[in-house]
C-alpha cells in the first residue's frame, strides 16, 4: 500500500483509505473518490506539482499534498 | 410558479437558463463559474414562470460560499419545483445529490443532460427504470444544442402543479433505525426550520455544521451525539462518514440498475490531453498558445482600429473645426464626437477579437488544464489550486474575477486571490495594452508586459502570504471536464453578452468623461486637475496633460485611452509621447486603482478596510513598477 503520490502512471489502483480531516474527506467524496473506489493516475506535474487523476470516467486534479492522503493498493 | 436549477457545477444549468431566458448566464467549460443565482421571468411554452440559475453544488453538505448560496436558497423553500441537472456521462456521482435532494422532499424533475457524452462513453441509461427507481420525471436532454428543452419545461411546470414528491432512497437497516430515531426527536425543530425530519435528521447524524449549530437544545444534542457514536461504533468510522459511504453505495446500484456500460469510444481528444497536459511539453503548448492568442487578437485589432480611426480623424473632427471657435456647444460636441469614436475606434477593435477569443477557449475547456499547468507555481507562492480560477477569469473582467472568489475554503485565500485578481489586465486593460503598446511599441512588447504583470502577482502573492496567517490549506482538488467543440451560438452570444456591458455601461461613461473633460478644457479647469496630479506625473516623466486621464481612468480604464487622445490632441500618440512614456503610461493604468466597478466588488467581498489597502497596495505597485520601468528603459536606452 502507497499514498496515491507514489502509485505508478497508467495503472488502475484501489483506494484503501483517505486520511485527513472531514473537509478534504467530503471534497473528494463529492468527486467520487471513496475506500474502494479504483482510480488511475493519469500525469503527474513538475516540481512535485498536481496529478491527474482518473476516477469514475472523469479527470480530476489533485495536489500533490492531498493525494499524499489517499492510500491506495497497487495489484501486480 | 418557480423553477429551480439545480446541479453539479458544470452540469449545464446555466445553458439550460439561457435557452429559456434568453443569453443572460455566463457558460463555460469550468467549474466554478456561477457563484450567486440568478432569476429571469421567462414565456416559454406558453405559460409565465420564473426560473433560477443556482450556483453549482456537489452535495448538500456546503463547503464553500457558492455552495452554500444554493442550499440557503433551497432552505428557504421558494422552489415550487426543482430541476435536478446531472451529467449523463457522469451519472452514478451525480446521483448522490439526487438522492439528497430526495431527502429534502421537494417536487423534482430529473434532467439527464450531456446525453451525447454519455452516448460516447457507451452508457446506454434507461430512463424509464432511472424515473420509477426514483419515483421522478427523467427528461433526457443535449442542452447547448436545445434538445429536450421543451419537454423538460412541460415536465417541470406539471410537476410544480401537482407537486409530487419523489421516493425516499432507504439506507441500510441499522442506519435507517438510527435516522427514524433521530426523526422522531426533532419533530419540532424542523417544523420551525420548515425542513423535513428525516432530511434533518439525517443532516444532523453528519454533523452538518449549520444544523448542529441551530439546534439550541441541549438534552437534543446529547441525544444527537449518542445516535452519532452508536453509528459510528457499529460501522468503525465517524457517522458522517457512515451517511456518505451509504449515499455512495445507493447511487452505485440505482446506476448498476439503470445503466448498461458498453464500450466507450476511444477519442481523439484524450491523446490531445496527454500531450497539453504533459508536465514538460504542456508548458511548451501553453507558451505556443498565449503567443498564438495575443498575436491573433492583435493582428484583428489593428486591422480593424486603423481604418477607423483614419475615419474620424478624416471626416468627424473636421466637420466640428468648422463651428465657430470656442463655444461651449462647440466643446460638448467635440467631446461627444471624441468619446464616440474613442468607442468605436480604439476600444472594440481590440475588445471584440479579445472576448470572441476568451470565449472561444473558454467554452473548449483549456482553461482547468492552464489551471492544472499552473497548480505548482501558484503553491509557490503562497496561494492554493482554486485561487488559479479566479485569476483566469480576471482576465475577462476582474468583477467576476472577485465574485468567484467564493469558491474558496478559507477567508485568507479569499483575501489573497481577491487582492491578486485586481492586478490581472482585465479586457479594458487589454485594449489599453494593444492600443498602446503594440500598436506603437510592437506586439512583443505587449507579450513582455503580460509575463512582467505574472511576475509581479507572484512576488506579490508571494509577499502578502508571508503577512497573512496562514490557514489550514485543502490543496487543489478540481474537476478537469473534457474539450468540448465550442458553438458559433454560445460563443458569439456570450460575446454579445460582455459586449453589451461596454455598450451599455462604459461607453456611456465614455462620452461623458470625453465631455466632462471638454468642459474641464473650456473653463480651463483641467489644468487644476493635471497640477493636482502633477507631482505623480513628474516622477513617472509623463506629459502633464495625461494627468487627468489616470484620474478618469478610476471610473472605467478604457477611459484613460480614449482622454489620453482627447488631452493630448492627436490620434497619433507618438508624435506627443516618447516610446518610453507610453510603456510608463502604459504600466501605471495597468496596475494603479483598480476601476469603480471592481472596487464596489471588493468592498462586497472584503469589506471596506480591505478594499481600502488595496487600493493603495495599487497605487504603490503601480508607481513603482512604472517607475522602475521608465528608469530601465532610459538607462539601458532601449528605445533609442
Ligand atoms: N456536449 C455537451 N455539452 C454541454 C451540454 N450542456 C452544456 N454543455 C457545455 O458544458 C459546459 C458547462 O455548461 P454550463 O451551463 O456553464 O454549466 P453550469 O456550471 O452547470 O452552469 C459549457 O461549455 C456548455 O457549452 C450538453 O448537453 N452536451
Ligand atoms: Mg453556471
Amino acid at each position: 500500500m502507497v499514498s496515491l503520490d507514489k502509485a505508478p502512471l497508467g495503472v488502475k489502483v484501489k483506494v484503501v483509505d483517505i486520511l485527513g480531516g472531514k473537509g478534504i474527506i467530503q471534497r473528494l467524496n463529492e468527486l467520487g473518490i471513496f475506500p474502494g473506489t479504483c482510480v488511475t493516475v493519469l500525469q503527474s506535474g513538475i516540481l512535485r506539482g498536481p496529478l491527474l487523476v482518473s476516477v469514475g470516467g472523469r479527470n480530476v486534479a489533485l495536489s500533490r499534498g492531498v493525494a499524499k492522503k489517499i492510500i491506495v493498493e497497487v495489484y501486480k | 410558479m418557480r423553477i429551480v436549477l439545480v446541479g453539479q457545477p458544470n452540469s449545464g444549468k446555466s445553458t439550460i437558463f439561457n435557452q429559456v431566458a434568453g443569453y443572460k448566464a455566463v457558460t463555460s467549460n469550468f467549474p466554478g463559474t456561477t457563484v450567486k443565482y440568478l432569476k429571469g421571468k421567462v414565456n416559454f411554452v406558453g405559460e409565465i414562470f420564473e426560473i433560477v440559475d443556482l450556483p453549482g453544488t456537489y452535495s448538500l453538505t456546503s463547503l464553500d460560499l457558492a455552495e452554500l448560496v444554493s442550499r440557503n436558497y433551497l432552505l428557504k423553500g421558494e422552489a415550487d419545483v426543482v430541476i435536478n441537472v446531472v451529467d449523463a456521462s457522469i451519472l452514478s456521482r451525480s446521483l448522490e445529490l439526487t438522492i439528497q435532494l430526495l431527502e429534502f422532499g421537494i417536487p423534482l424533475v430529473l434532467c439527464l443532460n450531456f446525453m451525447d457524452e454519455a452516448a460516447r462513453k457507451g452508457l446506454n441509461i434507461d430512463s424509464s427504470k432511472l424515473s420509477s427507481i426514483l419515483g421522478v420525471p427523467v427528461v433526457e436532454c443535449i442542452a447547448v444544442k436545445g434538445i429536450g428543452i421543451n419537454k423538460l419545461f412541460l415536465t417541470a411546470l406539471k410537476m410544480g402543479k401537482v407537486k409530487k414528491k419523489g421516493r425516499e432512497i432507504l439506507y441500510s437497516k441499522d442506519v435507517e433505525d438510527v435516522i427514524e430515531e433521530l426523526e422522531t426527536k426533532v419533530l419540532t425543530l424542523s417544523s420551525k426550520l420548515k425542513v423535513p425530519a428525516r432530511f434533518l435528521a439525517i443532516k444532523l447524524l453528519e454533523n452538518d455544521d449549520e444544523f448542529i449549530s441551530a439546534v439550541k437544545d441541549e438534552e437534543l444534542i446529547a441525544e444527537v451525539k449518542i445516535l452519532q457514536d452508536r453509528l459510528s461504533k457499529r460501522h468503525g468510522k465517524p457517522s458522517y462518514l457512515v451517511i456518505s459511504a451509504e449515499r455512495h453505495a445507493s447511487a452505485l446500484n440505482i446506476f448498476e440498475e439503470a445503466v448498461k456500460v458498453g464500450v466507450a469510444k476511444v477519442l481523439l481528444r484524450d491523446k490531445i490531453d496527454s500531450l497539453l497536459m504533459h508536465k514538460h511539453l504542456g508548458y511548451v503548448f501553453l507558451f505556443i498558445f498565449l503567443y498564438g492568442f495575443f498575436n491573433i487578437v492583435f493582428t484583428f485589432g489593428k486591422y480593424l482600429e486603423e481604418p477607423l480611426i483614419s475615419f474620424f480623424e478624416d471626416f468627424l473632427i473636421p466637420e466640428v473645426s468648422f463651428l465657430p471657435i470656442n463655444t461651449l456647444f462647440k466643446q460638448v460636441l467635440k467631446g461627444l464626437l471624441e468619446g464616440l469614436a474613442g468607442g468605436i475606434g480604439i476600444v472594440l477593435p481590440y475588445l471584440v477579437p479579445f472576448l470572441i477569443g476568451l470565449a472561444v477557449v473558454e467554452d473548449m475547456g483549456y482553461l482547468p488544464r492552464i489551471a492544472f499547468l499552473m497548480d505548482t507555481f501558484l503553491h509557490r507562492v503562497g496561494l492554493h489550486g482554486k485561487s488559479v480560477v479566479p485569476l483566469i477569469l480576471g482576465y475577462g473582467c476582474n468583477v467576476p474575477a472577485i465574485m468567484s472568489t467564493r469558491i474558496l475554503e478559507s477567508e485568507r485565500d479569499r483575501f489573497l486571490t481577491a487582492t491578486l485578481s485586481t492586478f490581472i489586465p482585465c479586457a479594458a486593460r487589454t485594449t489599453i495594452i494593444f492600443g498602446l503598446v503594440a500598436f506603437y511599441i510592437g506586439p512583443n512588447a505587449a507579450l513582455l508586459i503580460y509575463l512582467l504583470n505574472i511576475l509581479v502577482v507572484a512576488a506579490l502573492g508571494k509577499l502578502l502570504s508571508k503577512v497573512t496567517p496562514e490557514a489550514i490549506p485543502i490543496g487543489m482538488v478540481m474537476e478537469v471536464p473534457p474539450y468540448q467543440i465550442p458553438s458559433i451560438k454560445v460563443v458569439l452570444s456570450k460575446t454579445w453578452l460582455r459586449i453589451k456591458d461596454f455598450v451599455v455601461v462604459a461607453w456611456p461613461l465614455l462620452i461623458l468623461g470625453s465631455i466632462v473633460l471638454s468642459l474641464l478644457e473650456y473653463y480651463s479647469l483641467n489644468n487644476l486637475l493635471n497640477l493636482f496630479v502633477s507631482p505623480l506625473t513628474k516622477v513617472l516623466d509623463l506629459p502633464q496633460p495625461v494627468g487627468v486621464t489616470l484620474i478618469f481612468g478610476v471610473l472605467r480604464k478604457e477611459l484613460a485611452l480614449v482622454m489620453l487622445m482627447q488631452a493630448l490632441e492627436t490620434t497619433n500618440v507618438l508624435t506627443v509621447m516618447s516610446k518610453t512614456q507610453i510603456l510608463t503610461f502604459t504600466l501605471f493604468t495597468l496596475f494603479y486603482v483598480p476601476c469603480i466597478a471592481t472596487i464596489a466588488a471588493l468592498e462586497r467581498e472584503l469589506g471596506i478596510k480591505k478594499t481600502f489597502f488595496v487600493t493603495i497596495l495599487t497605487l504603490i505597485v503601480a508607481t513603482f513598477i512604472a517607475f522602475t520601468s521608465k528608469e530601465i528603459v532610459t538607462l539601458l536606452q532601449i528605445f533609442s
